[in-house]
């Protein structure tokens, strides 16, 4: 069965979505990142979404999830990539991504979770 | 006003979402739409898709690519046998769901579009309409 792959740097996970996820795609990778977040206790998540030509609020509601769950295990997540066209049909739709930061590209992603890491006082 | 083209597309699992997706990029693209009018139109389109698989049970859309004068544009009917909806202007709110969703996709695919229609009665199933303009 496919699988989105998930990477570890360090202390963090890095999902590259490319695909055009259709649904059970997407609750596995929210199964999958949480579980790996717990077995690689990981302090944060970046999911780079720049190959997504189109965020729904399905795939929305899926990347809140995700921050939801890596919060709760004491994680941050980053959504990084976003493309423009995507950010404004975002805002039209009215889909706010709590608990979401979001970075241009995955170096500014990183260095958006080491400072939020840091901040929370984790090393 | 013509319709240049016209095409009808299953939705009976997510596979067929995702299809639907592609399709209307392509018509969209074929139209001669901007990125951001593409992504709009898809995005509704995904949407409503969703909507008829997971609330009307499963259903179809009509995919219509138009032409009126100087205008070109795609026109999208989404129909199902389902329940059908009770309240409109309740499943017309922002965050109203029944199902766990967002509840934005009613309101989100109205408001990514230039024309929407919506046609539904519990036990008569719905229709949606949306059309965007190049």
């Amino acid at each position: 069965m496919e699988k989105i792959p998930i990477l570890r740097m360090g202390r963090f996970l890095l999902v590259t979505i490319q695909v055009d996820m259709h649904d059970r795609l997407a609750l596995q990778l929210q199964d999958d990142l949480t579980e790996r977040i717990v077995k690689d206790r990981a302090h944060g998540v970046l999911i780079d979404i720049s190959s997504l030509e189109v965020v729904d609020s399905f795939i929305g509601r899926m990347i809140s999830n995700i921050a939801a769950m890596a919060s709760v295990l004491d994680a941050r997540t980053v959504v990084v990539g976003m493309q423009p066209a995507v950010a404004i049909t975002l805002v039209e739709l009215g889909l706010s991504l709590e608990g979401v930061r979001t970075a241009l590209n995955v170096d500014k992603g990183m260095a958006l979770l080491r400072e939020e890491v840091e901040a929370a006082g984790r090393v | 006003m013509t319709v240049l083209d016209r095409s009808v597309q299953p939705i009976q699992s997510s596979e067929d979402v995702v299809r639907v997706r592609q399709t209307t990029r392509e018509r969209a693209i074929a139209q001669g739409f901007s990125l951001v009018d593409q992504t709009k139109l898809v995005t509704a389109a995904s949407e409503l898709a969703r909507n008829t698989l997971e609330y009307g049970g499963g259903g179809e859309v009509t995919i219509e690519v138009l032409n009126d004068g100087l205008r070109k544009g795609v026109r999208l009917t989404f129909s199902d046998k389902g329940p059908g909806i009770a309240d409109l202007d309740l499943a017309l709110k922002d965050g109203y769901t029944t199902g766990g969703g967002l509840g934005l996709g009613l309101s989100g695919a109205r408001r990514l579009s230039n024309e929407f229609s919506i046609e539904s009665k519990p036990g008569e199933g719905t229709r949606v309409a949306i059309t965007r303009w190049r």
